[in-house]
């Protein structure tokens, strides 16, 4: 198993590491068992996201494609960032080994997750498409 | 700076074993169970690396089986004392909790076909209970194995307890002294040890070779048909170069074992003091006192086990880790959750394995470069900021 330089780069320097305190929308999937959290922070005015940071605690596929994912949803439209597949995350990478693809799937999940968190805070309903599905365990991401 | 830290895993090939095995390649690469003067020159190297193993394992030559390895080794004696327990309606056996896959696994596959598989617990000290092995044993236990000292958090069992219980009790022992041959003492009589695994690799010794000692009055059953090799117990025609290193590297370990190891141990110390030192929230995993010279194994609390080994690896540090990401599964290492560690510490373990080719310089180099990693993993660690 060896990763990209791409995964390395964003690995060893990963881009928007941090909390925002008050957070538009707040999202976290997810569990220790299987040893990957995700948390991302989103920061979003007049449904754009204008800042966004993220904690993981994982192996460096899941903190490339945390990295990675913020990147790609900053200063998006809220209904542009949810659409954000695990597919892109891995492309944008140049790719992960197959058993590392869960980790993009977490990253995609804990996007949506933020989102849904700053639409349930004002009220909106969230596109049944882009929901949640993540039960909380990884082995269901492992089978996607 | 680049440190090789995990002996555990493999080590280098010794010079002197280098040295033994090259003329093996040009000069002596007669096949031994030829005729000529050529396969008996390679027959005699066979018959010298043999009678070394034996020598400095307390056994006999004609004790010895070369295998492919320490898993083939495992196999083959469990699978052995099971079909000779078979035979006499004995299908129950005795294995830990830790053991390394080669067993663990050969135990439940057996488990499968029709035996009884008892797993002793191996506590928060990583070290087996005698009283309990006692306990667990009944008339028709077959077989019991346990590891000589693991693999992972390097703690050393009772064996010369375990092996004088098992033999007034009448049951096979085995153990599985991957780890511990070459570092630590062993003489399989006066240890009353029935068989032994042992594999080259873990003694600067070469890949692709190891042993299984098995004392004379218990029969081998044979896991590969096909040649009268090893008194027909091991079929294919020998690996000359691979014994004659395994001999040479073993004869050097055991030789040099009572100046090396009390370094190795120093060593090992003062990265154990260092790290414990200078990381918060960091636990050494397993007994502080009864684990092989070499091995510092920890827990990192709030990191995850291969994104550490990846930030050292950049720094030039060859480590190891327990974690799922590392072990290829979805579960982190069996070892650690047997200690009882819960699934987060389990995923944040680091293992660090030293060997006499580790300096002083190269242990301060690990001290210093540890603790901004951890530093800079726990800072985007989302269960680090929780506490």
């Amino acid at each position: 198993m060896a990763y990209s330089q791409k995964v390395m780069d964003h690995f060893t320097n990963p881009r928007n590491v941090g909390e925002i305190e008050d957070a538009s929308g707040v999202g976290e999937v997810g569990n220790m068992k299987c040893g990957d959290i995700m948390k991302i922070f989103l920061k979003i005015e007049d449904d754009i996201i204008t800042d966004v940071k993220f904690n993981t605690f994982g192996c460096g596929a899941a903190i490339a494609t945390s990295s990675m994912a913020t990147e790609l949803i900053k200063g998006k439209h809220v209904e542009e960032a949810m659409k954000l597949s695990n597919q892109a995350v891995v492309e944008a990478l140049d790719g992960l080994p197959p058993v590392k693809m869960h980790c993009s799937v977490l990253a995609e999940e804990a996007v949506r997750s933020a989102i849904q968190d700053y639409y349930n805070k004002i009220g909106r309903e969230m596109p049944e498409e882009y929901k949640l599905k993540c039960e909380g365990c990884c082995e269901d991401c492992s089978k996607k | 700076m680049r440190v090789y830290a995990d002996n555990a895993a493999t080590t280098q090939v010794s010079r002197s074993a280098l040295e033994a095995m090259l003329p093996c390649f040009t000069e002596y690469y007669g096949n031994p169970s030829s005729m000529h003067q050529s396969g008996q020159d390679a027959a005699r190297l066979l018959i010298n690396a043999r009678e070394t193993m034996a020598k400095y394992l307390g056994a006999s030559p004609n004790e010895i089986t070369f295998t492919s390895g320490g898993s083939e080794a495992d196999n083959q004696a469990i699978i052995s004392a099971a079909l000779r327990g078979a035979r006499k309606g004995k299908k129950h056996i005795i294995s830990t909790k830790f053991e390394h896959h080669a067993v663990l696994h050969a135990v439940e596959k057996l488990g499968k076909e029709g035996f009884e598989i008892t797993l002793l617990d191996v506590h928060e000290d990583g070290i087996v209970r005698l009283p309990k092995l006692e306990a667990a044993i009944r008339p028709d236990t077959a077989l019991v194995t346990v590891m000589y000292a693991n693999n992972e958090i390097g703690t050393i069992q009772p064996i010369s307890e375990i092996g004088a219980l098992c033999r007034e009790k009448g049951v096979i022992f085995h153990t599985d002294a991957v780890q511990a041959a070459g570092h630590l003492e062993i003489d399989v009589t006066k240890q009353n040890i029935d068989m032994l695994t042992l594999s080259a690799h873990k003694f600067h010794g070469p890949k692709g070779i190891g042993l299984l000692y098995c004392r004379k009055a218990i029969p081998l059953s044979t896991l590969i048909e096909g040649g009268a090799q090893e008194r027909g117990k091991r079929a294919g025609t020998e690996n000359i170069p691979a014994i004659v290193g395994m001999a040479a590297a073993f004869r050097e370990a055991c030789e040099n074992m009572a100046v090396n190891m009390p370094r190795v141990r120093a060593l090992r110390d003062r990265l154990i003091d260092g790290v414990l030192a200078r990381i918060p929230e960091v636990i050494l995993n397993g007994d502080r006192e009864k684990r092989l010279p070499g091995n510092a194994n920890f827990s990192v609390t709030g990191i995850e086990g291969e994104s550490l080994l990846l930030l050292l690896d950049n720094a030039g540090i060859c480590a190891s880790s327990g974690s799922a990401c590392t072990s290829g599964s979805l579960d982190p290492s069996h070892v650690l959750l047997a200690i009882g560690l819960p699934h987060e510490t389990a995923h944040g373990s680091l293992r660090l394995t030293l060997s006499e080719y580790n300096t002083q310089e190269e242990i301060d180099y690990i001290i210093e470069a540890l603790p901004p990693i951890v530093e800079k993993l726990r800072m985007m660690s989302p269960v680090w900021k929780k506490k």
